[in-house]
């Protein structure tokens, strides 16, 4: 069978075929680190920047395909923002008190042009709904994607990012 | 005014904006720790020679890969992917032993490598081949037909040349001191310039 491109591997006998980790992490890193300076605050990014990639090397040999690697490092990243979103939480918070989500992050999330106020509003909403407008918006995913990162059908999809959307445009008239 | 418009427009402008924070950096230090977590099947590093940059590869049990540029580094990478685990990882700092014998040598000030080698990319009979050829000493030639004898079968002189052409790991396993019967330089899988220029290194003029 003739090479499709310089970044395709030849075939293991179970048929997947994955670029070596390195090229996919480098062709990967500015896609989650800003998406993780989105969704887990410039403070946390890094640290979660490294727990994502930690974990999708891993997991890397045991992948199915490698048709949606940028939709499944998205997920691993979507996933490690609310674990660093709770652990901030906590830690001011006594454990016994309910889930309060967690307190933005400082405005200055991004630098100049973007509206710091409006990314810290996005960071409010509850996960799933904070989950479909980031990886929309910042992850630029199709929503059968960001369904799959989010474990729910596309439906659902569709509708936490319509609600998410409707709720920040509503804080936007008020 | 379109608040609809507008609240997208500015919620696209974050898939292109500024953002704070050095993703190169973070990567470099994730593929340190991936390195030195053993988390790394195989890790790689490009060293600079006198014979242009090398591509060295290695695995926890040694010396894995030593390809020549013309390779397609890439393509080399692809195929270590496939061939022994996905996850291969650059960290240089895991090859700072491979550079410094390989820079010793081109030094003039190594005579033979000390390096463990990791046979996973070659068959059994290359792999005979390969460690006869690993016995010829800095300096000395020998022959495809020797070379055969040593591995256990005089006859295979053509395997011989198959396997050697298919050595991963040039340089560090000799195959440039083997040569044809009748004096010739016979072939090299870095090119015949790269074969003269390491045995002028070792001193043989060819």
């Amino acid at each position: 069978m003739a090479r499709m491109s310089r970044g395709t591997a030849r075939a293991r006998s179970d048929g997947v075929e994955l670029p070596p980790f390195q090229r996919f992490l480098d062709m990967h890193r500015d896609t989650v680190y800003r998406y993780l300076v989105f969704a887990a605050g410039p403070e946390e990014a890094d640290d979660a920047f490294q727990e994502t990639f930690m974990a999708a090397l891993r997991a890397y040999p045991t992948l199915r395909g490698a048709e949606n690697l940028r939709g499944w490092i998205l997920k691993i990243a979507h996933n490690k923002a609310i674990d660093a979103a709770r652990a901030r939480g906590r830690r001011p918070v006594p454990v016994a008190e309910p889930p309060e989500l967690p307190e933005p992050p400082a405005a200055a999330a991004t630098s100049d042009g973007m509206d710091a106020e409006l990314w810290s509003r996005v960071r409010e909403l509850p996960p799933k709904q904070r989950g479909a407008v980031l990886l929309r918006f910042v992850g630029d995913l199709e929503h059968a994607q960001i369904a799959r990162a989010l474990d729910c059908s596309e439906e659902a999809a569709r509708r936490n990012l319509h609600v998410g959307l409707q709720r920040l445009r509503e804080e936007w008239t008020r | 005014m379109n608040v609809d418009h507008e609240l997208e427009t500015m919620l696209e402008a974050a898939a292109t904006a500024p953002i704070t924070g050095d993703p190169a950096r973070a990567a470099a230090r994730f593929a340190d720790r991936a390195g030195a977590e053993g988390l790394a099947d195989v890790v790689y590093a490009t060293v600079d020679s006198p014979l242009g940059p090398l591509l060295a590869a290695a695995t926890p049990r040694g010396l894995v890969r030593l390809a020549y540029d013309h390779n397609d580094f890439d393509a080399v990478l692809d195929r270590l992917a496939a061939r022994i685990s996905p996850r291969v990882i650059e960290a240089p700092g895991r090859l700072d032993e491979v550079r410094r014998e390989l820079e010793d040598y081109f030094a003039g000030e190594r005579r033979r490598f000390e390096l463990a080698i990791d046979w996973a990319l070659v068959g059994p009979f290359a792999r005979r081949v390969l460690e006869a050829t690993a016995g010829i000493s800095y300096g000395d030639l020998s022959t495809y037909k020797e070379v055969a004898a040593r591995a256990g079968n005089p006859r295979a002189s053509r395997a011989t040349g198959n396997a050697l052409g298919a050595n991963p790991v040039p340089i560090v396993v000799p195959c440039h001191r083997v040569v044809r019967t009748g004096g010739g330089l016979g072939g090299y899988t870095g090119g015949l310039d790269n074969k003269r220029a390491l045995l002028a290194i070792e001193g043989v003029e060819a």
